[in-house]
């Protein structure tokens, strides 16, 4: 067992809780910063999606996991920032000012989208995000002026004042973005406004019997949320090189909820978790659709099975694999399954596993397994 | 100086008058009970006080403020703070998270300083910090620091909820049945540190309970409800000596 003794307040506004994770992080920062050097040019093509989806991810934990608001309307800010760059792009603006006046703009439109959520609770205002997702798609599509309609966008390569970025550079840029706000997020966890938002986030009415004004809060994570989430969408847009209206489809809002669902609400290492996940499922399902036909065959083959009975059992698994609403089926699956076993999400796991480790001969079962916490308790 | 003056006030959920033409008033360091049997409007009096239900009628008047239109944030703003009797505590946080979302109030430092975490949003911290710590002295509560409230016993959680309200620094703290789910030493506890915070922070109470022997050990004054309305006001030996509240307590 180990305990972190304090013997200041000070020492609680420390990034880090101790000395083991300042060398744990101080690690990873060395393995991300070679990484251009250490990996193939496809991996790290998937490591900038992970960065974004990252920056997403921190995006929703503000908003749902913070906050408490609901949103599957995400894409739609991922659009706006992403159809800023392209659109400034043109007119010769320079990729730092326009990342961050992407940010900016994205953050007034979700501050006007966080209005209605001052009425709307639950459900309702979920589909208002929704709803809001599908005008903007609406606008993309319908604006050929300014947005080419569906023919969409193309951006050139990422111009930091006359410096263009090659792919090890827009890595960098990638990694330093989401370095920034990963420590704008940590700030905002650990002040005031973090607190606002929690306690919005539990009681409502508490909150406002603290003194706390809900409706200024709940549209300032709106625009936190959507700022950051436009940001992302630069990235994206610079990554994608194309952008158009079905890139950001409903399907997208439904992923970004996902990464933090899958990564576990709460904590910020959850939508990095979450952010890996989402990216690794596809590649993941390629291999699995080219792998696993194979590996049926071999297996009845090896129990001695007829061959009629082989091919028949083939057909089918050839046409599980390659059924068109697989991905799908295996999100729901996995959402399920993760809010009824793991509603920490994958750290929650990870908590618990390195708790696991750190009292591990003292270590019992019980503590193993997920503490139901999170309902409220049953004397009301 | 008015310090806490309730007129008249009256509230209605369709055909139920559930405060009816209730007039008060509260002097500065007091200990105010109201009593009355369930349904009596009690709870209803406390959301019209601290603002989250709006009367159809009469007044709330506040050191010579009339706060009767204010909003619910703005109420504790002025210095008013309460608990709830179903426990409205911040259930996924810790005691001191908890607490620290008492200190809202004297934050002063806006978002975009929160989010650079300047130096004026680190100082506060600290200022926050050691008054929270200081009220987790007063009720004993270092033990549960960074506990979640999810996981604590419902006699601690009671008690997180008075050290919350106080982190409010009010001067009027409104107590929803402090004592109800406490067994015998914890209610006991509970009535110690009433009287602390009434004499020693100097807090006005107004509060309501059932426990007859912790309304008598504390209270100033009491007011009886029934159906809304008043029934009864003066000490605690002669609002339980009244014949109307004999009635209405053998009658219920
Ligand atoms: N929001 C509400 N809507 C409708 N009726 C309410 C509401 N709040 C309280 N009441 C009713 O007002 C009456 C008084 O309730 P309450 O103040 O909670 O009583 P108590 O004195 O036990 O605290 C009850 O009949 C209750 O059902
Ligand atoms: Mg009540």
């Amino acid at each position: 067992m180990s305990a972190h003794i304090r013997t200041d307040y000070a020492q609680s506004d420390q990034l880090f809780a101790s000395r083991a994770s300042v060398i744990a992080y101080a690690a990873l920062g060395v393995l991300l910063v070679a990484a251009p050097f250490l990996i193939e040019s496809y991996y790290l093509s998937q490591l900038v999606f992970v960065l974004i989806y990252a920056i997403v991810g921190v995006a929703m934990n503000i908003l749902s996991g913070q906050a408490g608001q609901v949103s599957i309307g995400h894409a739609a800010f991922l659009a706006i920032g992403a159809y800023s760059a392209a659109i400034a792009q043109k007119y010769g603006v320079p990729l730092p000012v326009y990342l961050v006046l992407a940010g900016a703009f994205t953050g007034l439109i979700g501050y006007l989208v966080g209005l209605p959520a001052l009425r709307l609770h639950g459900i309702y205002l979920a589909i208002a995000t929704l709803a809001f997702a599908f005008i903007v798609e609406e606008v993309l599509a319908r604006w050929e002026s300014v947005t080419h309609g569906n023919e969409g966008l193309m951006l050139a390569a990422p111009n930091v004042f006359g410096m263009k970025l090659g792919t090890n550079g827009f890595y960098y840029l990638c990694l330093g973005v989401t370095v920034v706000v990963m420590l704008a997020a940590i700030n905002i966890i650990r002040s005031p406004t973090g607190r606002a938002f929690l306690a919005i986030r539990d009681s409502e009415t508490a909150a406002r019997s603290m003194g706390i004004d809900t409706a200024r809060y709940k549209t300032s994570a709106f625009a936190i949320s959507a700022a950051i989430t436009g940001v992302a969408g630069v990235l994206y847009a610079h990554k994608l090189s194309f952008i158009s209206p079905e890139m950001f489809s409903l399907a997208v809002s439904i992923d970004f909820v996902m990464i933090i669902i899958i990564g576990g609400v709460l904590s910020l290492r959850g939508a990095v978790f979450g952010a890996i996940f989402m990216i690794m499922v596809d590649p993941m399902l390629i291999v699995v659709k080219d792998k696993l036909p194979q590996i049926t065959d071999a297996a009845m083959h090896g129990i001695g099975l007829g061959e009629p009975i082989i091919a028949s059992i083939q057909a089918g698994v050839l046409r599980v694999v390659n059924a068109p609403g697989l991905k799908s089926l295996i999100f729901g699956l996995i959402i399920i399954l993760f809010i009824i076993y793991e509603p920490m999400g994958l750290d929650g796991r990870w908590q618990r596993v390195k708790a696991y480790c750190k009292q591990f001969p003292l270590a019992r079962q019980r503590s193993a397994r997920p503490q139901r916490m999170f309902l409220k308790s049953e004397r009301r | 100086m008015t310090y806490f003056d309730v007129k008249d006030l009256t509230i209605k959920f369709g055909g139920l008058t559930a405060v009816d033409n209730v007039s008060f008033d509260i002097n500065e360091g007091e200990v105010f009970t109201i009593i009355g049997p369930n349904g009596a409007g009690k709870t209803t009096l406390f959301n019209l006080i601290s603002r989250l239900y709006t009367p159809n009628a009469g007044h709330i008047v506040f050191r010579d403020e009339d706060v009767t239109q204010l909003s619910a944030q703005q109420i504790a703003g002025r210095g008013i703070a309460r608990t709830f009797q179903n426990i409205e505590l911040f259930e996924s946080a810790s005691t001191l998270q908890n607490l620290l979302v008492g200190r809202h109030r004297h934050s002063t430092t806006k978002t975009w300083q929160d989010i650079l975490r300047v130096r004026k949003v680190r100082d506060e911290e600290i200022a926050h910090r050691r008054a929270a710590e200081e009220v987790m002295d007063v009720l004993r509560l270092q033990r549960y620091r960074d506990t979640p409230i999810g996981s604590l016993p419902y006699g601690v959680r009671k008690v997180i909820e008075v050290a919350r309200a106080l982190c409010v620094g009010p001067s009027l703290l409104l107590l929803d049945e402090p004592s109800s789910g406490l067994n015998v030493e914890e209610t006991d506890a509970m009535a110690e540190w009433i009287l602390e915070i009434n004499r020693r922070l100097k807090v006005t109470v107004l509060m309501v309970e059932h426990d007859m022997s912790l309304v008598s050990r504390v209270s100033d004054r009491v007011l009886a409800l029934n159906y809304g309305r008043k029934m009864a006001l003066g000490t605690s030996e002669e609002v339980q000596s009244h014949p109307d509240v004999v009635a209405a307590y053998l009658g219920a």
